[in-house]
């Protein structure tokens, strides 16, 4: 089978799987997996503006939790029906990441960094203290999407889908952005700042583009997230989420598009196994697992799926030279 | 003056930041689990009858020796590679070592004794704390002392080479690994002074440095971050500002008081991009 | 036997191969210079020597081996090594870079920097500057005077004349030949401008894509018109 083939055999298998997960498990996994889809989404948006632009935000909580609450209080105090609240919030988080790029994107990487940190931090403050409209540390409850009847599915498996079906727009949005002239501007900027402006690449609003696109991403996640738990609450986004955004890219590997999908299942289910393991030691070893990780496999986990898709190409090449001495073209060209 | 007392715990942690930064061209996101582990260790000699002077001074020596394994054992592995990779080890370190003073000493808070007494003198009319001199007093010697070691000593010129030269500091005979080493273990020792300072007022928990470290990050970018007089500066200005804002500006109360730093930096990031005393190359986007 | 005494060096960055097998020795007092055009893999001879690129083959300095020694350890050994683009540190000041210099050693140097500083006047007058805030000549000096505060055996020079005026690259290898023969030093140079090294050095290899081409006497070198014309471009 030619490469292209075979991605798209895999990808239909995923796909298949995906699909197939509500019907698989029971409802608090079911519930986590959902979850690991919400973060996949903030992580493919988090990549772009990391993995393809070499810019690094370390705030990304805080657009989650933008679009959480947005979406929160679009449909709780404004009754806007569910699906439009998706992408009400992945609007209000495109404006709130361009305004607040403007300005940041003049700093570069370290500066930068501090500047999203705090951002991350002063959003939940921000949310407590404005809570005539967010009911602050009390926490907003949500209606969640209820399952129609003729479906015949539970809700939990509902919710999943649905979420499934958005996340799955988002990775063929993400994949096009890539792919298209927004993409190879993005990385253009990445790999070479001073080429790329000569080739006519406008720098600023590239990356003030691309910070806006990331963080409507993690806003579109936000809204997903109000749908899967119902609740919002400012401790809930935390640093720790932040961070763990940041992990879980480089955990599924910098500018791939398929490391958003490991390094979301990496984050949602290290930790609960570590408390399994230890509750005392949760800490231990997911820190632990973190590093270990990076040892191991710096590229992320898609690296190493890339590095053992080259030897499988390198072997099969050989193979083909060795058989087809007529046939100078290898099949599937070299790798 | 109580504000300068903070500022200077923030310039402890934040001068501990740019020391690695310098060497190691990364920003320790453990710094601060790094600190709160080491002033466990304090507290723990201390519960054991080590009267606390003594206490102290050991783990400083011991925080010393830690931050030198850390590097040669974890971080050596990392360097020149992704930076990104680095700063995940460093969130991974903080993960861990909170986790494990959790699970060593537990997570509820406990007081530790502070290193000065309580009284306070009268000085032209204010009242100052003893304690609130003293750390001042305290930042004020370590700052002198590392001024002399980088300035006045071959050591000291050959880390500041190292960090700005590896390839050529290595060609003149430097072992650049164990300017690195020596490099983290400063830092280590000055997290480690900040933690014991700061943890009578704070009360020691696993979260004691979580709020200090945004603070001396602050106080880092605020400074410039390869800039050991601006994190200084920066420092203080942090810990008066935070002060002020929160006893006289009404609208923004506790929760908000963290923003008034921020806020800060993020103007004088807008204006000075490489922070107030910074090299320009640093920042410039 | 030989003070450096080099057989079969091979080195490669990454799959490229620059160095295919190289023969020469330098006996102590002797001043040696490796010629050729740009990209022949000069430059990579003295990084091999000083351990900073893979090598392998024989090399041995004063009997020990350096192949497979770390950078610092080398310099350790009494081997002065001035980089390629100078290495100064810009941020240091010139009497730091010179101190910097004798890093290794354990006695006072105040004496090392008078000397330092009678071999190189200018370099006095601007000692507490910053080392980038002087010329491309001056940085030069403060290389190569750095690397003589380590009174080094074995002097290495990667491409000493290159970035400068060619009258201050005059009066610098004037004032380098002066300290080699007032201190017997042994000097292994890599230079572009085989002019200026065939005046100083005993004796020359020339380097074409990672072999010897020729090797001779300095003296013999220079004066054979159609040696010069063909591999030396001059």
């Amino acid at each position: 089978m030619t490469r292209p083939r075979v991605r798209i055999a895999v990808i239909c298998a995923l796909a298949a799987l995906a699909v197939a997960i509500p019907f698989m498990f029971g409802p608090y996994r079911v519930g986590q997996f959902t979850l690991v889809l919400v973060y996949a989404v903030v992580a493919l948006g988090l990549n772009l503006l990391v993995g393809y632009n070499g810019q690094i935000s370390l705030g990304h909580g805080a657009f989650f939790a933008l679009g959480a609450y947005s979406a929160a209080l679009l449909i709780e105090k404004a009754d806007v029906p569910h699906l439009l609240a998706v992408p009400a919030a992945g609007a209000v988080c495109f404006a709130a990441g361009y305004l607040f790029g403007i300005p940041a994107l003049r700093l570069r990487g370290l500066y930068l960094a501090l500047v999203t940190l705090g951002l991350a931090i002063a959003f939940p403050q921000l949310i407590k203290r404005f809570d005539g409209l967010t009911e602050g540390t009390q926490g907003l409850t949500v209606i969640q999407p209820v399952a129609p009847s003729w479906l015949g599915l539970a809700d939990d498996q509902f919710l999943y889908l649905l979420v499934l079906a958005f996340a799955a727009l988002m990775f063929l949005g993400a994949w096009n952005l890539v792919r298209g002239q927004l993409g190879r501007a993005v990385t253009a900027v990445r790999d070479a700042e001073i080429p790329a402006a000569t080739l006519g690449v406008d720098l600023g609003a590239t990356k003030t583009r691309v910070f806006a696109v990331s963080a409507a991403y993690a806003g579109v996640a936000g809204a997903l997230y109000v749908f899967a738990i119902g609740f919002v609450a400012p401790e809930a986004f935390t640093l720790t989420l932040s961070f763990g955004f940041l992990a879980a890219i480089v955990v599924g590997g910098l500018a791939t598009i398929s490391g958003a999908i490991f390094g979301a299942l990496f984050i949602e289910f290290v930790p609960v196994y570590a408390s399994d393991v230890n509750d005392a030691l949760t800490g231990v070893i997911y820190g632990g697992v973190l590093i270990a990780f990076m040892w191991f496999l710096p590229e992320g986990a898609a690296g190493l799926f890339q590095r053992v898709r080259g030897l499988m190409d390198r072997h099969r090449d050989r193979r083909a030279w060795a058989s087809e001495e007529k046939d100078l073209t290898p099949e599937g060209g070299a790798a | 003056m109580d504000g300068i007392a903070t500022g200077s715990i923030y310039a402890a942690v934040a001068l501990a930041l740019v020391l690695i930064f310098r060497s190691t061209g990364i920003v320790n996101f453990a710094q601060g689990e790094m600190a709160m582990f080491s002033t466990f260790v304090a507290w723990a000699l201390y519960e054991a009858g080590v009267p606390l002077g003594l206490a102290v001074l050991s783990t400083l020596v011991l925080s010393f020796v830690a931050g030198m394994a850390i590097e040669r054992a974890l971080i050596r592995h990392f360097e020149g590679g992704e930076p990104l990779t680095l700063v995940i080890v460093t969130l991974g370190m903080f993960i861990l070592l909170n986790g494990l003073a959790g699970w060593i000493w537990g997570f509820e808070n406990r007081g530790f004794p502070s290193l000065f007494s309580d009284d306070a003198v009268t000085v032209g009319g204010v009242r100052l704390s003893v304690e609130s001199l003293g750390i001042v007093a305290v930042l004020l010697a370590v700052v002198g002392l590392l001024f002399l070691l980088f300035q006045r000593t071959k050591i000291g010129l050959a880390m500041r080479a190292a960090a700005l030269n590896p390839e050529s500091s290595a060609l003149l005979g430097v072992r650049v690994g164990t300017m690195l080493m020596l490099g983290w273990g400063l830092a280590a020792a000055l997290g480690a002074l900040a933690g014991v300072l700061v943890a009578p007022r704070l009360f020691l928990d696993v979260n004691l440095m979580g709020s200090v470290l945004i603070y001396a990050f602050a106080a880092a970018a605020l400074g410039g971050f390869d800039s050991a007089l601006g994190a200084v500066v920066g420092g203080w200005v942090i810990g008066v500002s935070e002060n002020l804002a929160g006893t006289y500006v009404d609208f923004i109360g506790a929760d908000l008081k963290i923003l008034v730093p921020l806020g800060i930096i993020f103007v004088v990031l807008l204006v000075r991009p490489a922070g107030l005393f910074g090299t320009r190359e640093v920042a410039r986007a | 036997m030989s003070l450096l005494e080099v057989e079969g060096l091979r080195a490669a960055y990454g799959p490229v191969r620059v160095l295919e097998g190289l023969d020469f020795s330098v006996d102590e007092g002797q001043k040696v210079a490796v010629l050729g055009p740009n990209g022949a893999g000069k430059t990579t001879i003295l990084r091999a020597l000083c351990g900073m690129v893979d090598a392998r083959g024989r090399a041995e300095f004063d009997g020990v081996s350096l192949v497979g020694k770390r950078t610092a350890e080398i310099a350790r050994r009494g081997v002065g090594h001035v980089p390629e683009g100078r290495g100064t540190f810009g941020s240091l000041s010139v009497e730091e870079n010179l101190r910097l210099g004798a890093y290794v050693r354990r006695e006072d140097v105040r004496e090392d920097l008078e000397r330092a500083y009678g071999w190189f006047p200018r370099l006095g007058e601007r000692r507490r500057q910053a080392a980038g805030s002087l010329s491309g000549g001056e940085q030069q000096m403060l290389a190569v005077g750095r690397a003589l505060m380590l009174r080094p055996r074995l002097l290495m020079l990667d491409e000493p004349s290159l970035g400068i005026a060619p009258i201050v690259a005059k009066e610098l290898y004037r004032v380098l030949g002066e300290i080699c023969d007032e201190h017997g030093m042994t000097v292994l140079l890599v230079e572009q401008n085989a002019g200026l090294a065939l005046d100083f050095v005993d004796h020359a290899h020339v380097l074409e894509s990672g072999r010897f081409a020729l090797s001779g006497e300095a003296d013999r070198i220079k004066g054979d018109d159609e040696v010069r014309r063909s591999y030396l471009g001059y």
